[in-house]
């Protein structure tokens, strides 16, 4: 961990300024990624701006029915909030799944969002890897690629998306609200929020520099069968083969997003249809154009009847 | 002449049948690292802070290197040992605390991002003479082998008695809306960030039923 | 004390205290946070510093140049060490690649270097600062590769009547090939050691499962006097045999302290532990049986491939195999690739682990082409001697006894005996059994007693506790021996300073490190008789008093004002070559597979152990608990990934390299058979910390395959490896 200095700003605006200011800080919420990055000099940050004091740690129902999310609600709380138990149970089931329980108690909204991939060749910094490195190759391909990316990844990376909440939050068209350094204020659809690789795996996120989310915000409950099922070799903590994240409704429509297997929650909506058909014809339509590699293919059959099952549940 | 690198009144390592007839069963002497504490082991170049907070129960104040992990803080600054570093990365749960009630792995959060906090370790549970009653049941119903993981598997088990309480659902809850009980499932699940590479999960499922089964 | 002939009636039989579930004496201090682990030690010495270790960079090849200037130059950098700079180090006899790597690199994450500095913080950022220039070289690192240079190795092969002349005539026979990967122990303690010199003195509180050998190995590779080296090991988080050997913790930790004026901690970090110390190597095994309709075995062949370093070890994967079942011909044989992979070295049961996760389905798939139960298959198949020398008898052996208690307790009757036709909703369900079996082996143990004039008794020995509960199991016999209460004995262990004794390993530790108390109580019983004027052989010592007759004096009297010290170690005669001393079990397990994802889950498990006198049947059990979730573990997840191109275990961390959760593991259940062994020691007692694991890997593939139809040869037993074999959904 290279030396850092660190301060406690006491509001969005100051976080925002502090960040003008320190144009290569880092912000830091829970911590559980960063500090596990930074203890590798994975992340080497010169200055820290804990955005814990922020207030933003509320969940709020918005006009129109949706809910607004703030920053730093903890995974914890978020999963356990009555509104989103009944309404995005999708959601709660997503948090649920992921990490352990000390690490959900710590772990923020944005910080979930911004977690980073779990390659470990992204992780072993002998190891050649675009993301942390740009131009210096991908130690990946070619290598220990079980868990890594069978779609959306590119020539130069084929890490996955680590979180379960991403993938539940793509699924219910949920969006980023940001405040940049000038304090300007936007808001990032779930869809275009994370990026894939391409050339510059470096760059993750829709985020520009020194932007910092403030909030995430869910439309109106859907209602449907709500069901997120992650694939994993122990029971627990663990991160995912694969996950199915679904809400499925009366009518047979339904909404399908995948974990495990991309750069980015992986959801194709002009797929969605085909979920009508089965599973099979819908995961290849979700599917198609993935690229596996030898060690990986199995996470397209699995996700095929991942989907079967959590099709045949919400039947049921 | 140099210093000798030995303590003048090194602790003996003794290991008694019983506690009374071991040293081992004294705290840690306060002043032991007292100089450590005092003056932070930091040279120039990284920024130190100070920072208050409260460990289980006494106020502390320390000079940080902002670097400085709580888990370092803690077993480096204040000699509480009991909280172990495992792997120093989240993937293990040794370092379990207690922070204003909840637990976390102090392994992956900065000393100086708990100003004022109110921390609790395993020490601050219970002592050899004064147990808590989830150590008594860890020791009743052998929780543990090698005793690495143990703080940490008894920090979370208090935590989780009161997650479960407070009606924080779990994976495998089967109706999220509903309040969970204490099952063996949800223990389990509760519990899956503690590793114990000892295997002694069966015993410690045992003891935690034992605790929550008991009247308050 | 020399044991050579079978034990009879002595003191331990009275088993007042000796085979009683008590609770561990050291449990206060390890359930408040009391109890002081290898780094923990820091208010022993002063003004400690803190070491960081740098690993290597590549598999294998040379450094080139290593720019060390910005790493001294940072703020609180005391000394960085090196090979360049270590002055000359020899290498132990145990370890096969040195500690500290330069500017040869034999394997991935070989230490390199070691900063100090005042902070841990200062140490990690400096080390991260060294610059290394390498010389790749080209490597070994694919055992399937090097298959077909892997030479015999002479000391395992056997051969017992003709063994391919009877697998040809065999009237039922089964060839098949199973693998088992690289596992590593992940202890949840990282090795980790303090050093501090006085002098030309060495201290280390180190994290070591065997003392004695590893203060050997230190000095030796400090080129210093063995009297001159102490190492101090009273906790240890975690062996499982990586902590049987000198580890680079602890030399680097000397040489810092050494280089930098100052006691040193050292703490391996968890991303190093997986490549930088030992681990359990992958192996390739061919089994061929061969039987009558009758299902009686008649050959019976077990080869293993294995990769080591050069200068290396196989797994000894075949060795339980010479002695598990019946079978007038057989053949064992051991072939070791050299890879220049990580040092592959002794991890939980070496050789009968993963020889037993490939035999036991082998039997597994026997009995189904027999049309034979799998129980009923292996009890056919039971022999009471040596089947390569029927003239020597197993000391004892209750396989036949496990596995009938065993499928009696475990519902085994409900097993159906074609796969995959058992649901439970969503999940197809499985039985499995294996037998277990893990040698018995005894190592020389010392101890010495001090009695005091309270008629406080204390032992000392080297011996470890490495969660096995030797500190209680010590109490426990001492008490027994002297006739005092529990309370009255205090029991310190892991220190050089003590007697020599078996330590931890190869679970002789129970047994041996037992009966070296017992020699020294037996030695300490004739001195307090003597000194109180009694007969040794008709004096009781019972209440913490000696009597005979009318006349009882308490044992303090014999003290005096000092104390009264005495010392002894147990040495083992050839019983272990009169007699064939192993242990035996049954695993029987249940799981259920989702039927959509594959994924397997443990239901049930249930052990059935035969294995001497249990000296606490508490701790002993959890012994066994614990094994047999590191099979679950063995089973179903874990596997060191190796990058073939770059030569490292990829997986280096406790998040890549997945062992069970408390939701992998369902409440398990062990029954230990009533058992004595005199020829075993005086104890009549033998380890169970291996047997525990034995099998059970096995026995899980066994239901898998019971409840999936599907048979899997390839460990671990993950969904990808079976998902387009399973049913096709509804």
């Amino acid at each position: 961990m290279k030396p850092f200095t660190y301060e406690r700003p006491a509001s969005p605006a100051e976080a925002a300024a502090a960040a003008a200011r320190h144009p290569a800080a880092k912000f830091i919420a829970g911590g559980t990624n960063l500090l596990d990055l930074m203890k590798l000099q994975i992340e080497a940050p010169p200055h820290l701006i804990d955005v814990n004091g922020l207030g933003l740690d509320g969940i709020e129902p918005m006009a129109g029915g949706g809910l607004r999310i703030g920053a730093l609600v903890r995974n914890t709380d978020l999963a356990a909030d009555a509104r989103v138990r009944r309404d995005y149970a999708l959601l709660s089931r997503a948090l649920l799944a992921g990490a352990s329980g000390q690490l959900r108690n710590k772990a923020t909204t944005a910080g979930n969002l911004l977690q980073r991939t779990r390659c470990p060749y992204f992780y072993d910094t002998n190891m050649a890897c675009n993301k942390r490195q740009p131009g210096s190759g991908c130690a990946a391909i070619g290598g220990v690629s079980r868990q890594l990316a069978v779609i959306g990844h590119s020539e130069a990376c084929i890490a996955t998306n680590p979180s379960d909440m991403a993938v539940a939050l793509r699924a219910l068209d949920a969006a980023v609200e940001t405040i940049a350094a000038d304090g300007a204020t936007r808001s990032i659809p779930m869809a275009d929020f994370h990026r894939l690789p391409g050339d510059t795996p470096q760059r993750e996120t829709a985020l520009r520099p020194g932007e910092l989310i403030t909030a995430v915000t869910l439309p109106a409950p859907v209602g449907g069968r709500q069901i997120y099922r992650k694939v994993r070799d122990r029971a627990s903590y663990a991160f995912a083969l694969v996950s199915v994240a679904a809400i499925v409704q009366r009518d047979g429509s339904a909404r399908v997003a995948l974990g495990g297997v991309a750069p980015r929650p992986w959801r194709v909506e002009a797929a969605e249809p085909e979920v009508a058909r089965g599973a099979g014809p819908a995961m290849r339509a979700i599917l198609d154009g993935a690229r596996p590699t030898h060690e990986n293919a199995f996470k397209v059959t699995l996700a095929e009847r991942t989907l079967g099952a959590v099709l045949a549940e919400a039947r049921g | 002449m140099r210093t000798p690198d030995f303590a003048a009144t090194r602790r003996d390592l003794v290991m008694g049948a019983t506690l009374t007839t071991a040293a081992v069963a004294t705290p840690r002497r306060p002043g032991a690292r007292a100089a450590a504490a005092d003056t932070p082991a930091t040279g120039p170049g990284a920024p130190v802070m100070k920072i208050a907070f409260t460990v289980n129960g006494a106020a502390r104040t320390l000079d940080v290197d902002t670097r400085t992990t709580l888990l370092d803080a803690l077993r480096e600054h204040l000699d509480l040992t009991g909280s172990k570093k495992g792997c120093d990365h989240g993937q293990c749960g040794a370092c379990t605390v207690l922070v204003g009630g909840r637990r976390i792995n102090a392994c992956l959060t900065l000393a100086v991002m708990h100003q004022g906090d109110e921390i609790t370790t395993v020490e601050g549970l219970g002592t050899p003479d004064r147990l808590h009653a989830m150590q008594a049941a860890f020791i009743k119903h052998d929780g543990y082998q090698c005793g690495y993981c143990t703080p940490g598997q008894i920090c979370s088990s208090v935590a989780v008695l009161e997650e479960i309480r407070a009606g924080i659902p779990s994976h495998v809850s089967a109706e999220l809306e509903a309040r969970p009980q204490v099952t063996p499932a949800e223990i389990r699940e509760r519990m899956s960030g503690n590793i114990c590479r000892c295997g002694a999960y069966s015993n410690i499922v045992d003891a935690i039923t034992e605790v929550a089964e008991r009247p308050a | 004390m020399k044991f050579d002939t079978p034990a009879t009636t002595n003191p331990i039989d009275r088993m007042t205290l000796v085979g009683q579930p008590l609770d561990r004496i050291d449990g206060r201090l390890k359930t408040t946070g009391k109890a002081a682990y290898a780094y923990e030690h820091q208010d022993a010495v002063r003004r400690h510093a803190y070491g960081y270790v740098l690993g290597a960079a590549i598999a294998k090849g040379r450094i080139t140049a290593m720019d060390l200037a910005a790493a001294r130059a940072a703020p609180g950098v005391l000394a960085v060490v090196t090979a360049a700079n270590a002055g000359p180090l020899d290498k132990g006899e145990m370890n096969t690649a040195p500690l500290l790597g330069g500017p040869q690199v034999d394997h991935y994450h070989q230490a390199i270097a070691l900063v100090v500095a005042e902070s841990f913080e200062q140490a990690r950022d400096a080390a991260l600062a060294i610059r290394v220039d390498y010389a790749r070289a080209e490597g070994a690192y694919d055992l399937a590769a090097a298959r077909d240079t892997a030479e015999k190795v002479k000391q395992s092969a056997s051969a017992t009547g003709d063994f391919e002349r009877a697998f040809a005539a065999a009237p039922v026979t089964l060839e098949a090939t199973y693998t088992t990967p690289d596992q590593s122990h992940a202890m949840m303690e990282p090795h980790a050691s303090i050093a501090a010199w006085d002098g030309d003195a060495l201290v280390v509180w180190t994290s070591n499962q065997m003392i004695a050998w590893g203060a050997g190995e230190l000095a030796k590779t400090l080129r210093m006097p063995r009297e001159k080296v102490r190492l101090i090991s009273p906790f240890i988080g975690g062996g499982f045999g990586g902590k049987l050997f000198l580890r680079a913790d602890a030399l680097l930790a000397a040489l810092g302290a050494r280089a930098a004026g100052r006691p040193v901690k050292v703490a391996l970090q968890r991303p190093l532990v997986a490549n930088n110390t030992t681990h359990r190597p992958a192996t390739i095994q061919r089994i061929r049986l061969g039987a009558g309709q009758d299902g009686r075995i008649t050959a019976i062949g077990h080869e293993s491939w294995s990769g080591d370093q050069k200068g290396g070890q196989p797994e000894t994967a075949v060795d339980q195999t010479r002695l598990l079942y019946a079978g007038a011909n057989r053949l064992t044989q051991l072939r070791l690739a050299v890879l220049d992979l990580p040092e592959g070295n002794a991890m939980r049961a070496p050789g009968e682990a993963p020889g037993l996760m490939a035999l036991e389905i082998a039997m597994d798939e026997m009995a189904e082409k027999l049309g034979l139960d799998p129980v009923e298959f292996r009890i056919l198949n039971d022999t009471q001697v040596d089947p390569n020398d029927p003239k020597r008898p197993f000391s004892q052996r209750q396989l036949v006894e496990c596995l009938r208690l065993g499928a009696e307790r475990f519902g085994w009757r409900q097993r159906n005996p074609r796969p995959g036709q058992a649901r439970d909703g969503r999940w197809l369900t499985g039985l499995g059994v294996a037998a277990a079996f893990r040698n018995n082996l005894v190592m020389k143990s010392g101890a010495r007693i001090r009695l005091n004039s309270r008629g406080g008794i204390t032992v000392e020995t080297d011996m470890t506790d490495i969660g096995t509960g030797s500190y209680t199991i010590i109490a426990q016999t001492a008490a027994e021996m002297m006739g005092v209460g529990m309370d009255q004995v205090t029991v310190r262990l892991g220190d050089s300073s003590f007697p020599a004794s078996a330590g931890s390993g190869g679970q002789w530790g129970a047994n041996s490190a037992t009966a070296g108390v017992y020699a020294a109580c037996v030695k300490l019983r004739e001195a307090v008789a003597q000194a109180l004027g009694f007969n040794s052989a008709d004096a009781v010592f019972e209440g913490g008093e000696i009597r005979a007759g009318n006349r009882r004096v308490a044992l303090g009297q014999a003290a005096g004002a000092a104390e009264l010290v005495v010392e002894d170690s147990i040495e083992f005669g050839d019983l272990d070559k009169r007699y064939q001393q192993s242990t035996f079990g049954a695993h029987f397990v249940e799981v259920a597979v989702d039927s959509a994802t594959g994924e397997a889950r443990i239901r049930r498990m249930l052990a059935v152990c035969a294995a001497g006198r249990i000296l606490n049947p508490k701790t002993a059990r959890s012994q066994v608990i614990g094994a047999m979730t590191m099979g679950v573990g063995g089973a179903l997840m874990e596997e060191l990934a190796v990058d073939r191109r770059h030569g490292f275990f990829v997986n280096h961390d406790l998040a890549g390299y997945e062992v069970p959760v408390h939701a992998d593991i369902p409440h398990q259940e062990v029954i230990f058979l009533d058992e004595t062994d005199p020829v075993s020691s005086p104890m009549k007692a033998k380890g169970v910390g291996e047997l525990g694991l034995c099998g059970v890997a096995a026995a899980i593939a066994n239901a898998v395959h019971n409840a999936t139809g599907v048979r899997l040869r390839d460990y671990p037993i993950t969904l990808d490896k079976y998902l387009d074999r399973l049913p096709e959904l509804a």
